[in-house]
């Protein structure tokens, strides 16, 4: 890790007055879950950091019963987990929550720092950059081992995943994200907050390197069934290949209205409207969710290794609907 | 890093000082301390790049140490003051070796900032024996052989305390979720799931599983 | 003349007992200190600048800028100008620092230009590496096995293999070296061969062995990886040198052990098999290769301990750039455990005979452990419901989830190494047991107290063992399960030597002949008049002023030790065939292993040797890049290893008793290590009703097996 100055702001002015306005220069520290790892592996190497936990207004969860929930970016993983009313009412975020499974990363990473984590793709992570290219420019991922990376979305130049598995429940539940930046607040839909990046100096979200994510508000979705289903290989310290983030309105037996949004597919949490459009007006049974997955994955181009989890996608939907009918309310 | 940043007082490096010390070019002596700087309208202290004075509060014990502000609470705690119970091993949040308690909470002390750790209580497996009496975790961990190696044991240790702390009377399902964060390569995890059973057992007054 | 057998059955008073390690404590208290752990006194940090290319020639270094930064007081071109380079991360220049942020900053200041030359990382296909790089072995015929193919029955085609994995050990290589003065070295090493790295060092640092001190009191974690000083081991004692003798620690980082600090080989093969419609095996022919880094990759033993009357094999080696393989548990076991009884199964599958009727078929193929095989299996089949479970390949039950049992057989030597030890009786009745051996976590330690104080007739807490040095007497590497043959051996040999002497000191004041004494409890008595006895101390106090010491030696198989195991696996998994992944329900293990020591660390090893068998069979894969020669995984985020809620439940029988104990201890560490992959390989075939070739048993292999044979996957979903 290089070296860096650090600085432990107590207002959300003071944390955007100690940010830098080019990426690069500084970084906003969080739970450091992923930051300090970024920084050992030099990915990143800001010359300060901003520890954005003393700020008070960043933290904690609370309801209103009219703005719906509200999240502080600082909030960790394991508030969200023991909030009774994101457990009652907002399943599918909970279910996402519970799947980082280690408890000291739950303890440890925050609500914002889990949308804003950077993409997991080892050759990012092994230095090559966002979009893995050779020396020569040569991009790495379509001709290596892409197992893990991007079935949708994946034109290029951008092959990995977005790594969060709360960002595709909070836009499932049509969630807003409140950033704060110099010239004051922005609200921005969580849809349209993640962004695939076009050129190295971008970021995969929305956000200038002096702005942050102050909280997330999610309004409240009575009658909503909600599920998030991961499909995991190992139980614990492990990604999902991939997932789905389901809720659904019925009203008299039939989908009223639906939002379905894939997780660890695409560079972005994929909404998929067509898997949402094959369910509404229907009842949920076998051969709905059928046609909903397949529609959630019918635009797939996997890349030479990974075409096995367009089966997963297909099953992570298909699962994550069935279980909406079944449960997704508690 | 700002342009139209103030210098207030402190060090005195200057912005272009501290990109030396930044990049490989470390010609400035190492300074002590901290500068404060103006940051909407209020000053803010900024420490480091170089060693800053901290105190961390281990085990019930006020410590001081002078590091920069990249070392982490792992590297202070091992290099500085001689704790060396918790491990350093994968060093980037996804083995547990490293796990203390920081206010209650397990955490990965690899990815805590030594800087960042002060003023909270911070226990690590050194301040779990009561003189020369184990933990009754510690205990169910030598009863029912939950080590071999034993590098993972420290860790898995106090993880499986903060887990009981929160959980006393767990189901053998809610064990192995709640100690997920934690590897081990000799293969211990049955002797864990037993010695976190037996101490849970312990904490409801010596019956076990009762 | 001295009696060294093992006592028997009934007069044991700890060997066999389910007796706690004695380090318990020290470990789980953080207190036991590994070699990573020590702080020496004035300590700099040493680190390695590694080659960030997998071919390549070094054209030029320069390192002056960061000789040049404060802090920095050792920097050591370790490969200079010229010199190549065989894989990424092979160490070319050491550092020491005061502290490590300074050693990270020097690191960054060293220029190298290399001369990047063509590499070729992978192992999947001889027919695609550089013919520069295969060493074919030739045709290898036993039997004839064109004519029994020809006579078989049934004949199967199958491939299977494994691709290379690292040991990760929790505590990475490394050492503390410090010059205690210009001639004398002490080194802290995390080694499994504390006697042996002193000479090996010697040439390298420059001074006798004589003067090279070796100390390590724990190890984090060896798995056959630890047996040499490596090059920075050595870089750590030539950069203290340089330093004025302070104490320079090098650990490596995480992505250095998983590059460059052990690699087990990968092995892949084509492989016919044929037998007799009853099942008799009649032919086995394989094609088989794999690699271990530059210097190629090992022959696995098949077909592994089924001596398969006509047999045709030959096995291509495949040198590649990437890090060097190292021993690893039984090298070469699992790997040939995986291709025999994956093919021995798929064989079976196609008879429709259930595994274990077919094992018991051909059980005299295995040679003298044919017995034990049948035994052990008899026991394992009960524990896990054989009979209850077993259903042909397939599961037809409804529902994505498919369950499967699997099997698995495997053997090892593990004879005792040399060993010997000096066991000192003090004047007070103190006792002290001396040995260069080390304590991997296998419980050695504390089986060497079971031995001394049983065969002294004291406590175990009487006796004090001290280990980790190479000044104490010479024992040999723990490495090939060798350990606890050797040590149990020679400590018996010298406590039995020992209280004889004792006794005949003591004879006089009791009115006895030496030969008329026994120990028991604390007491010297006689034997045919118990009433007439001394205290431990009081005996001890008749030696006069002197300790007595007893040099014990291991003298080899005989009465005390012996060698030869058989181990038999089964395993019980569910597979989600529309996700292709795989859970483990149970697994059994049913082992023997000679004389137990101590029961309770001895099905350790078992528990553990499981759970490394459930992480290589499911997960674990050194992944290598072919366009950047580069290790994709070296973390522990994707090198993935099992946690707690990924190994089902396991259960482990020993066995013991009459037929298994007077062959004395035989080494524990490498057979349940071997079969678990083949074990587990089998279930899942056995669950989705077709072969998945290659472990790790990941989703995209199994969905791949499944899609192959007919789009399973795609019913229902
Ligand atoms: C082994 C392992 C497994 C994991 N598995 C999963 C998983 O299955 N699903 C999943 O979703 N995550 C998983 N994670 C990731 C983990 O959840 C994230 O690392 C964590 O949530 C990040 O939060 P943090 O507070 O620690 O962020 P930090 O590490 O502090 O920050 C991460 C990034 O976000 C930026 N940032 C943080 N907060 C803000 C803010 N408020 N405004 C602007 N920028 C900000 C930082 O500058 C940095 O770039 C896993 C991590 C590990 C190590
Ligand atoms: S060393 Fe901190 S989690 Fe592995
Ligand atoms: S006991 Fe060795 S790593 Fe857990």
């Amino acid at each position: 890790m290089r070296a860096f100055e650090y600085a432990n702001p107590a207002t959300k002015e003071q944390a955007v007055g100690l940010l830098s306005n080019s990426w690069g220069e500084t970084e906003v520290l969080a739970g450091g879950t992923d930051l300090i790892s970024l920084m050992k592996d030099e990915v990143i190497a800001p010359k300060r950091l901003v520890n954005i936990k003393g700020i008070t207004e960043l933290h904690g969860i609370a309801t209103n019963i009219k703005t719906g929930l509200r999240i502080g970016a600082t909030a960790t993983i394991q508030d969200l987990l023991d909030n009774a009313i994101v457990h009652r009412t907002f399943p599918a975020l909970w279910d996402a929550a519970e799947g980082i499974t280690s408890p000291q990363i739950r303890n440890m990473g925050t609500v914002g720092g889990d949308l804003c984590q950077r993409p997991r793709c080892w050759y990012y992570r092994g230095g090559y950059g966002l979009f893995a290219k050779t020396e020569k420019g040569d991009p790495l991922v379509p001709g290596g081992d892409n197992r893990y990376h991007a079935i949708l979305g994946n034109s290029g130049p951008a092959y990995f995943v977005n790594p969060s598995s709360l960002a595709p429940a909070l836009i499932a539940y049509g969630a807003t994200f409140r950033v704060f930046g110099s010239s004051g607040k922005r609200d921005i839909p969580a849809e349209k907050f993640f962004l695939t990046p076009k050129s190295e100096g971008e970021r995969e979200y929305d956000l200038k390197s002096n702005e942050i994510l102050t909280e997330i508000i999610v309004p409240m979705a009575a009658g909503a069934r909600g599920v998030t289903y991961e499909v995991r290989q190992k139980e614990a310290l492990d990604w999902p290949l991939a997932a789905a983030s389901v809720v659904v309105n019925l009203a008299a037996g039939k989908v009223r209205s639906a939002r379905i949004v894939l997780g660890h597919v695409a560079p972005v949490p994929w909404r998929s409207q067509d898997a949402e459009a094959a369910l509404v007006g229907h009842a949920i049974d076998e051969k709905t969710a059928q046609a909903a997955a397949e529609a959630a994955v019918k635009d797939a181009s996997p890349l030479s290794r990974n075409g096995y989890k367009v089966q997963l996608a297909r099953v992570a939907v298909k699962r994550a609907i069935l279980a909406a009918a079944k449960g997704g309310v508690r | 890093m700002r342009d139209d940043e103030e210098d207030v007082e402190g060090s005195g490096l200057s912005r272009r000082d501290f990109l030396k010390v930044g990049g490989i070019s470390l010609t400035v002596p190492l300074v002590i301390g901290h500068r404060v700087v103006k940051a909407a309208g209020a000053d803010v202290k900024v420490f480091g790049p170089n060693k800053v004075p901290i105190e961390l509060t281990i085990n019930g014990k006020k410590m001081s140490a002078s590091v920069e502000p990249r070392v982490t609470l792992l590297e202070a705690m091992r290099h500085e003051l001689d704790l060396t119970g918790a491990k350093r091993v994968c060093d980037r949040a996804t083995c547990g070796a490293c796990t203390v308690i920081v206010d209650g909470k397990a955490v990965y002390s690899c990815t805590v900032l030594a800087i960042e750790a002060q003023g909270r209580a911070i226990t690590t497996v050194e301040g779990l024996m009561t003189g020369d009496k184990l933990h009754p975790v510690q205990q169910a961990f030598v009863d029912n052989d939950a080590q071999q190696c034993g590098f993972c044991t420290p860790g898995f240790v106090v993880a499986s305390k903060a887990f009981l702390d929160k959980n006393p009377h767990p189901t053998p399902e809610e064990v192995k979720r709640g100690l997920g964060g934690n590897l081990c390569r000799c293969g211990t995890y049955m002797g864990v799931r037993a010695a976190v059973q037996q101490a849970a057992g312990a904490q409801k007054g010596g019956r076990r599983n009762g | 003349m001295a009696d060294y057998k093992w006592p028997d059955a009934e007069k044991r008073t700890l060997i066999g007992k389910r007796i706690s390690r004695l380090d318990g404590p020290a470990k789980a208290s953080g207190k036991a200190k590994y070699c990573y752990d020590y702080n020496r006194q004035g300590l700099l940090y040493g680190k390695i600048l590694r080659s960030p290319h997998a071919h390549a020639k070094i054209k030029s270094i320069d390192t002056s800028a960061a000789e040049k930064m404060p802090g920095v007081k050792a920097v050591k071109v370790i490969q200079g100008p010229g010199t190549e380079i065989f894989w990424a991360g092979d160490e070319i220049v050491g550092i020491a620092a005061v502290d490590e942020p300074t050693a990270e900053d020097a690191m960054r200041a060293i220029k190298i230009e290399y001369e990047v030359l063509p590499h070729h990382v992978i192992d999947n296909d001889p027919k695609s590496t550089p013919q520069d790089l295969l060493k074919p072995s030739g045709d290898q015929t036993t039997g004839e096995p064109d004519k029994a193919f020809g006579d078989a029955d049934v004949v199967v085609e199958g491939q299977y293999g494994q691709p290379v994995i690292t040991h990760c050990c929790l505590e990475s290589h490394g050492a503390t070296s410090e010059w205690t003065d210009d001639k004398s070295l002490l080194v802290h090493v995390s080694t499994q061969n504390v006697s042996g790295i002193a000479n090996q060092m010697a040439g390298v640092v420059k001074v006798p062995a004589a003067n090279i001190h070796v100390q390590q009191d724990h190890i984090g974690g060896g798995f056959g990886s630890k047996f040499s000083i490596d090059r920075w081991g050595n870089e750590s004692a030539l950069l203290s040198k340089m330093a004025d003798g302070k104490p320079v620690k090098i650990f490596l980082e995480r992505s250095s052990e998983l590059m460059v600090a052990g690699a087990r080989p990968s092995s892949y093969a084509k492989v016919k098999i044929g037998a007799k419609k009853d099942g008799e095996l009649t032919a086995w022919e394989s094609e088989s290769w794999g690699t271990g880094g530059i210097g190629g990759g090992g022959a696995p033993p098949i077909p592994y301990v089924f001596n398969i009357p006509n047999q045709k094999r030959k096995n291509t080696s495949i040198a590649n750039h990437i890090g060097p393989s190292r021993a690893w548990r039984a090298p070469n076991h699992p790997q040939a455990c995986l291709i025999t009884m994956s093919a021995l199964d798929d064989l079976a599958a196609a008879l429709k005979m259930d595994p274990l009727e077919f094992y018991f078929k051909n059980m005299e193929l295995t040679g003298p452990r044919a017995n034990v095989y049948r035994d052990e299996f008899k026991i394992g089949a009960e524990l896990i419901g054989w009979k209850q479970h077993w259903h042909q390949r397939g599961d037809q039950t409804e529902g994505p989830i498919k369950r499967g049992l699997g099997l698995s057989l495997h053997t090892w030597g593990g004879l005792g190494h040399a060993s010997d030890c000096d066991l000192t009786i003090n004047p007070d009745g103190s006792v002290e047991l001396k040995m260069g051996t080390q304590d991997l976590g296998t419980g050695t330690r504390t089986t060497l107290a079971i031995v001394v104080a049983d065969s002294l007739g004291i406590p175990m807490d009487a006796v004090k063992i001290s280990i980790g040095d190479n000044k104490y007497p010479v024992s040999g590497g723990s490495g090939g399960s060798t350990t606890i043959g050797g040590v149990s051996a020679s400590s018996r040999r010298a406590s039995v030597d020992a209280l004889d002497q004792l006794f005949a000191k003591a004879a006089p004041a009791l009115n006895a002949q030496p030969g008329d004494l026994e120990s028991v409890g604390g007491a010297i008595r006689v034997k045919s008049d118990p009433g007439k006895s001394l205290t431990w101390a009081q005996a001890c106090g008749k030696l006069g002023g002197l300790p007595l010491t007893v040099r014990g030696k291991n003298p080899g198989p005989g009465n005390l030790i012996s060698q030869g195991v058989g181990g038999i696996q089964m395993a019980d998994v569910s597979v989600d065939i529309e996700t292709g992944i795989v859970k483990m329900n149970r697994m059994v293990a049913v082992q023997d292993c000679g004389l137990i020591i101590d029961l309770k660390t001895a099905e350790s090893q078992v528990y553990g040797a499981l759970i490394m068998g459930i992480c290589s069979a499911l997960y674990e894969e050194k992944i290598m890049d072919q366009n950047t020669g580069k290790m994709l995984n070296p973390n522990m985020e994707f090198y993935k290893l099992a946690g707690i809620g990924d190994i089902g439940e396991l259960m482990v029988h020993m066995m013991t008793g009459k037929g298994y104990d007077e062959r004395g201890p035989i080494g524990l560490g490498e057979p349940p290590t071997v079969s678990p992959g083949a074990a587990i390989s089998n279930a899942v075939a056995n669950a989705v009703g077709v072969r998945v070739p290659y472990l790790p048993l990941t989703p995209d292999k199994v969905l791949a097996a499944l899609e192959k044979k007919g789009g399973a996957n795609h019913a229902g979903i």
